[in-house]
């Protein structure tokens, strides 16, 4: 069984009080850290961790905090990015809800870290009650001198706002969030200047993931040595990931990073398998916007390797053979699914999250969704597919923000993959309504897969 | 005397020129000038904030300085990237910029009503001049264009939705000219729109510039609408001394009567001064201006077609941009066709011509 950093106490009766989460040990962190480190050793101790971004890039959060700038005089802001809108996802809402005073600990540690005295928490508006149970837990972390002027007595103030969304995907993508946040219209900004440089209000700005930000706690507590000998290679310590679709248990699990693909769907201990007895055919193992993988290519690398959940396992073969571990969003689909669909659902989604701005994202997206809405109900033709590769392909790297690429990059997968199941559609029209594609050879050994 | 500058060397599409630091590639690009400058559709010298957005100037950078020669790994927006020294840019040389602004070009296409033939701005359109030379003849798009309503932003102003590239430049031109905010961005994705606080009018004195900004017939003068095509009309450049603003204009005249009255714009349709509307709404006659003289048109323009006084000859870059080698493409048909014989002059062949007319030509007749 893997050890577990973050969920280990996420069942404790009360534990979501502030008196059983300091009786279990909660805010040892905070007074490890102001009392016996300086700002640039927490940095250190997070970079020597070798914590990466859990919001779906998976960049170096202890490089990312060293990038922000320290002009004299002007205040720096930490952002916690609640925003969790991926589908698939749902990570963050499982820690914030059973484990709000776990966040809160982990933001007091970052700020005092990057000298934020103002730190926020951007969570996406449909978690509303969410945001009561962090506010609660703020003001019991104020009462109890761990928020506030001279934090421990060593005159480090530091104030936490939550602040609500409105309903908007990409106010999770990092400089929308911060126009957001600002009270403006939620667009992407053009970068650079990048956020340690000119983030909120045009002050140094770190946005960081809320599961990122929880993990600083046990970095600090156990020492980031102890925190580096978990997992494999530069995906270390612990990972949290939303399994859903077709799987028996579905949920929120802690895994560390050196279990298979293969036993993460079929064990007990974690998804349990597919219901009904059905075959695996795709998976999406990171959240919407990684490219799906047919069975054979999930499970073993092009190497015939065992696919392991990790940054490198996932992406091993690049994008023509792998995927991304993206926020951890692992998505099963059975023999049932029809790929075709579930492309539609996604390019629905993009295009109604685009935020506008630039052209080929505004009008890529639309376009997408309403060939793959006449394939997908039988009035597709089958010049449709080259059409909806090169739309994909020039919206890809030509937008001002990773939307473009992640409402791309879907489209792009799953025609390299299952282009016989789309030309199965147009051939098919009148078929197709009535049954799926199913499994065909998605599951076959590699071997037979013709290139 | 104060030391020197140092400039920074740019290099775009073989031609080198010298810039200060801080410069765009796009205004780097512009400074040589012809087709090496890339076409922008957002970006706005006086717009601060503008570009970026609709993708039409991406460019490849081939090497991102002479300190770190790496190439940039995806195109970049020319307006919103500062060239750096020793930078080398590929514009109209790369490939991959051609295919992606061809991309860009179809994409503000899909959904654009091409309703030229009754659009006030054809013959001035932005978009226009820009699927001339990079749009396909024919659409790959099959489904029902977005529309909006049109309506009315006040006395003067109208907002035809639906010809609208979403550029911002009218939301950057109202937000900077005037002291409160009444007009923005609805909504998000293909279905955003420019709008005012629930159909609000528009009534600041310099509000009349957002006609001038939009690249495309989106925001069109409710006081000249439909009362004449660009092309028809001669532009006069003049003044008078207006309290508000500098009062530098350019009439457009027909005969004898001013059809409209707009700021005066530079060679990249950028507006020089903005004007105050009573300016551009509310003088209309010549007895209002000193007349300076014809305005300098590129010949390029079809408004140059009627009228042959102040046309400019747009640069040409092409023989720097291929290093002295002559374009292929405009090869001389006479000197390479066996077919035409520019020795036959056929306006003086009686009746219609045949093929023996021509091997006499060849004969030596
Ligand atoms: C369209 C879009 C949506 C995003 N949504 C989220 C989100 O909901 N939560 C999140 O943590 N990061 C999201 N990101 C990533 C953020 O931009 C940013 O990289 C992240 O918050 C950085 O945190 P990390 O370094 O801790 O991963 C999104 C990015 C994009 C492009
Ligand atoms: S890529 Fe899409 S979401 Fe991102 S800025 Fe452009 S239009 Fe907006
Ligand atoms: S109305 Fe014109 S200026 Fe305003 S955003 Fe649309 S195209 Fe641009
Ligand atoms: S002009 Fe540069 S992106 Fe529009």
């Amino acid at each position: 069984m893997g050890r577990k950093l973050l969920l280990e106490k996420a069942h404790v009766e009360g534990i979501r009080t502030y008196e059983v989460y300091r009786r279990e040990g909660g805010y040892r962190s905070v007074e490890k850290a102001l009392k016996t480190m300086t700002p640039d050793q927490i940095t250190d101790e997070v970079k020597k961790s070798g914590l990466r971004g859990r919001g779906g890039a998976g960049f170096p959060t202890g490089m990312k905090w060293s990038f922000i700038a320290k002009p004299e005089g002007v205040p720096r802001h930490l952002v916690c990015n609640a925003d969790e809108s991926e589908p698939g996802t749902f990570k963050d809402r499982y820690l914030m809800e059973f484990l709000p005073h776990l966040l809160i600990e982990g933001l007091i540690v970052s700020s005092f870290a990057l000298g934020s005295n103002v730190t926020y928490i951007y969570i996406r508006g449909e978690y509303a009650w969410i945001v009561d149970i962090l506010e609660q837990a703020i003001a019991e972390a104020k009462q109890n001198g761990w928020l506030g002027n001279n934090i421990l007595g060593t005159g480090f103030n530091c104030e936490i706002y939550v602040h609500r969304g409105a309903g908007a995907y990409i106010c999770g993508e990092e400089t929308a969030l911060l126009e957001s946040l600002e009270g403006k219209r939620g667009n992407p900004r053009i970068k650079p200047p990048f956020p340690a440089v000119k983030g909120a209000w045009d002050r140094p700005t770190v946005v960081n993931n809320v599961e990122t930000l929880a993990a600083v706690v046990p970095i600090i507590n156990i020492g980031a040595e102890e925190y580096a000998k978990i997992g494999i290679g530069k995906s270390t310590g612990t990972k949290l990931i939303s399994a859903c679709g077709n799987i028996n248990k579905p949920g929120v699990y802690e895994i560390d990073m050196t279990i298979s693909v293969e036993d993460f769907i079929y064990s007990d201990e974690y998804c349990g398998g597919i219901p009904n007895g059905k075959k695996l055919k795709a998976c999406i193992p990171g959240g919407s916007s990684v490219p799906i993988l047919p069975a054979n290519l999930l499970l073993k690398t092009v190497k015939g390797e065992t696919r392991i959940m990790n940054y490198e396992s996932l992406s091993d073969g690049g994008f023509a053979k792998g995927s991304m571990m993206g926020s951890g969003g692992f998505i099963v689909l059975d023999e049932d699914q029809c790929v075709v669909r579930n492309t539609l659902t996604l390019a629905r989604f993009y295009r109604h999250e685009s935020c506008g701005q630039c052209s080929p994202c505004r009008e890529g997206t639309g376009w997408m969704e309403k060939i793959l809405k006449n394939i997908e109900y039988g009035k597709g033709k089958s010049s449709d597919i080259d059409l909806l590769w090169d739309i994909q392909r020039k919206i890809e790297g030509n937008t001002i923000c990773p939307l473009g690429d992640a409402a791309a990059w879907p489209v792009a997968a799953a025609i390299r993959h299952f282009r016989d199941e789309f030309e199965w559609h147009v051939a098919n029209p009148l078929e197709s309504q009535k049954r799926n594609f199913g499994l065909a050879h998605y599951a076959d050994p590699l071997e037979s897969v013709t290139a | 005397m104060a030391e020197e500058k140092k400039l920074f060397k740019v290099t775009i599409d073989n031609i080198t020129i010298e810039v200060e630091p801080g410069t765009s590639i796009l205004n780097a690009a512009r400074k040589i000038g012809g087709d090496v400058a890339p076409p922008a559709m957002c970006y706005y010298t006086k717009l601060k904030g503008s570009g970026g957005k609709c993708r039409t100037c991406l460019v490849e950078v081939a090497a991102g300085s002479t300190a770190d020669p790496r190439p940039m790994p995806k195109l970049v927006a020319s307006c919103r990237t500062n060239v750096m020294d020793g930078m080398i840019v590929k514009n109209i040389t790369s490939e991959k910029v051609i295919d992606a602004r061809n991309g860009v070009v179809e994409f503000l296409l899909i959904n654009h009503p091409l309703d030229c033939p009754i659009c006030d701005q054809a013959g001035e359109c932005s978009l226009q001049d820009l699927s001339y030379e990079h749009g396909k003849e024919a659409t790959r798009y099959e489904f029902k264009r977005r529309t909006f309503e049109k309506h009315d932003m006040g006395p003067f102003i109208q907002l035809h939705m639906t010809r609208c590239i979403l550029c911002y430049r009218c939301v950057f031109a109202a937000d900077q000219l005037t002291d409160k905010r009444e007009h923005g961005i609805l909504d998000r994705g293909d279905h955003s729109e420019i709008a005012t606080y629930i159909q609000k009018s528009l009534d600041h004195d310099f509000i009349g510039n957002i006609i001038d900004v939009c690249p495309v017939g989106a925001l069109t003068d409710r006081t000249f609408r439909f009362k004449n095509r660009v092309w028809f009309l001669k532009p006069e450049d003049a003044h008078r001394d207006c309290p508000k603003c500098n009062g530098k204009v350019t009439l457009w005249y027909r005969g004898d009567e001013v059809f409209r009255v707009t700021a005066r714009k530079d060679q990249w349709g950028e507006v020089q001064d903005w004007i105050c509307n009573e300016c551009r709404f509310e003088k209309k006659k010549t007895a209002d201006w000193v007349i300076e003289g014809p305005t300098k048109i590129s010949r390029h323009s079809v408004i140059s077609a009627n009228h042959y006084v102040g046309m400019e000859v747009p640069k040409e870059t092409l023989p720097d941009v291929m290093g002295g080698r002559k374009p292929k493409l405009l090869m001389n048909i006479h000197s390479v066709s066996e077919v035409n014989r520019p020795g036959i002059d056929l306006s003086k062949i009686e009746g219609p011509a045949h093929s023996t007319d021509f091997v006499e030509a060849k004969n030596g007749s």
